[in-house]
């Protein structure tokens, strides 16, 4: 399924100052998928979205968003999309409710301010001023404040630092039922289970760059080598064996009786191995499946870990 | 909510009711921070009700109130139009206000459109009161209303210049600071409540070119001496509004 795109960046180059934040970056969106912008601080994701948000005017490159560059034609962008800042945005001295209904005012086709309060859990923030709420509160008023004018497209920026697992889950499933609605998402994250999660299209950053992209499935299946272990009679011999598996896979006994399998771990090479075992009278106890994570791939890739 | 709820229906609300909107918005946010209505509303019919009734200041043999009043009208202006526009667009800033509602679909030529609008329902209210507490202290106005209103309206756009050039380019804490300093400073030596003519010449004419002191001198000639339009003052408070609005203009950063 090849949908129109959304976002498109080219090459995008964006200093501060001495500092390169962007060097380089492509990066293709969707029509009606979740991106996930995955990588470390300081990468440059903030700095990427907000650039598509026309917050930042590109050193090289361009960006096109919804087909219009987003500092020229910003009159135009802004009443397309919604724009979660990652911190921030409301008026101190306002209510949760105000602020909201203040936003749907702005717009011409507002979603039910009070059914988008009840669906994020924001009425039980009665009359409490915004600098008094709680952290996951203020998430997710702005949250709410990004989808109010019922936009074509969302950049969420960590839309889940400092929440509770509950809400965490409840913003997963909100953005989820944008994307049944047909609304396309970008969101920046840190977290490896909400890319995996939430995203049809992982894009993984360092130092500016995007490292590697795909599916969650495609990045855990391409980018590193699977893992197959079992415990047996010591001193089997791993040269007949490796004869049976395919070519670039390894084996070895470990330590006495515990043996590794590295390679393409699919069905068929657990029954070669089984079989093989059969074979040779055998018994393999304690067969474990290691899936790499994206975490896995990401370590691989930058030799960084993710949440440094 | 049910499926089809977020299906996109992207679109800007109409200017006049954007404009409507931020307006009432940040007029309702003003009026509830009580710090605001300490410098707008308290502190300058305070000082218009104590130094109307107790011999404190010499008004040079004329009544108390009909000195007091039109400096405590400029004090109001100033305290809106600078003081507190300074410190809510600083910490809006600070906070992300600013940056937030330029990705809204609100022009920030509209936003500040708006800030204004803000201002100027504040001094409505503020003057609407001030003028009945001084009625009440038995003030009796002379002069021509337009020329009033033109004094208002120009030192009016000569603070807010003032403000938004401070909230544009200090830190929230610093515009903070200063603007409370610089409205005590103003307070006394602005001829508000303290007549010009009580420091020393050298002191006098430069006082008399600040803005405070151009807009409670022009209020003053007009109310109580019955000017007809006090060029002078709305010169200086011209030349304020020009070179104020035309900094923040220019150097204003939204983050």
């Amino acid at each position: 399924m090849r949908s129109e795109s959304v976002v498109q960046i080219r090459r995008l180059v964006k200093r501060y100052g001495s500092k390169t934040a962007v060097d380089g970056l492509d990066l293709e969106v969707h029509q009606g998928s979740v991106t996930a912008v995955l990588g470390p601080n300081g990468a440059g994701k903030t700095t990427t979205v907000e650039t598509c948000e026309g917050y930042r005017r590109p050193d090289a490159g361009t960006v096109r968003v919804l087909g219009l560059d987003p500092v020229a034609d910003a009159a135009k962008l802004r009443p397309r999309i919604g724009v979660m800042l990652q911190s921030g945005g409301v008026y101190s001295g306002a209510r949760a409710d105000e602020m909201l209904r203040h936003m749907a005012k702005l717009h011409a086709h507002p979603l039910d301010v009070d059914a988008l309060i009840e669906r994020l859990g924001l009425g039980r923030c009665g009359r409490t001023t915004y600098r008094r709420l709680s952290g996951g509160q203020q998430q997710r008023l702005a949250l709410a404040m990004a989808v109010v004018g019922r936009p074509e497209l969302v950049f969420l920026d960590e839309p889940t630092a400092g929440l509770d697992p509950h809400a965490r889950r409840s913003t997963w499933e909100l953005v989820r039922e944008l994307r049944a609605d047909g609304v396309s998402t970008v969101l920046t994250t840190h977290f490896m289970d909400e890319a995996e999660e939430l995203a049809d299209h992982v894009a993984i950053i360092d130092a500016g760059k995007v490292v590697a992209e795909g599916s969650p499935e495609q990045l855990c299946r391409g980018g590193a080598e699977n893992t197959l272990r079992f415990m047996g009679r010591p001193g089997l011999d791993v040269g007949s064996l490796l004869k049976a598996l395919p070519d670039g896979t390894e084996a070895v006994e470990l330590t006495t009786g515990a043996y590794r399998i590295t390679g393409q771990v699919d069905p068929q090479l657990l029954a070669t191995v089984t079989s093989w075992c059969a074979q040779h009278g055998v018994m393999p106890e304690g067969i474990s499946v290691e899936r790499h994570t994206l975490e896995d791939v990401f370590l691989e890739l930058t030799g960084k870990e993710l949440r440094s | 909510m049910s499926v089809g709820t977020y299906t996109p229906a992207p679109g800007a609300a109409p200017l006049p009711r954007m404009i409507a909107a931020q307006t009432a918005f940040e007029t309702k946010m003003l009026l509830r921070n009580g710090e605001q209505l300490l410098l707008t509303v308290i502190i300058p019919s305070l000082l218009l009700v104590l130094f109307s009734t107790v011999d404190i200041i010499d008004t040079g043999g004329s009544r108390r109130v009909d000195f007091l009043a039109p400096g405590v009208l400029a004090l109001a202006v100033m305290s809106t139009a600078f003081t507190g526009q300074a410190i809510a667009t600083g910490f809006e800033r600070r906070y992300g206000v600013l940056k937030r509602l330029g990705a809204s679909p609100l022009p920030r030529w509209a936003l500040m459109t708006a800030k204004t609008l803000s201002v100027l329902a504040t001094e409505v209210l503020q003057i609407a009161l001030l003028t009945m507490i001084a009625f009440a202290l038995g003030w009796s106005p002379a002069g021509n209303p337009l020329s009033v209103l033109l004094l208002l309206v120009l030192g009016t756009a000569a603070f807010s210049g003032l403000g938004l050039l401070m909230a544009g380019t200090l830190r929230a804490e610093a515009t903070l600071a200063a603007a409370n300093l610089v409205f005590l400073l103003l307070l006394v030596g602005g001829g508000v409540i303290v007549p010009l003519d009580r420091f020393p010449e050298g002191v006098q004419s430069v006082l008399a070119l600040l803005p405070i002191s151009a807009l409670s001198d022009g209020l003053r000639d007009v109310l109580q001496h019955g000017a007809a339009m006090p060029w002078g003052d709305l010169g200086i408070l011209a030349v304020w509004a020009l070179l104020s609005l035309g900094a923040a203009a220019r150097l204003f950063r939204w983050e």
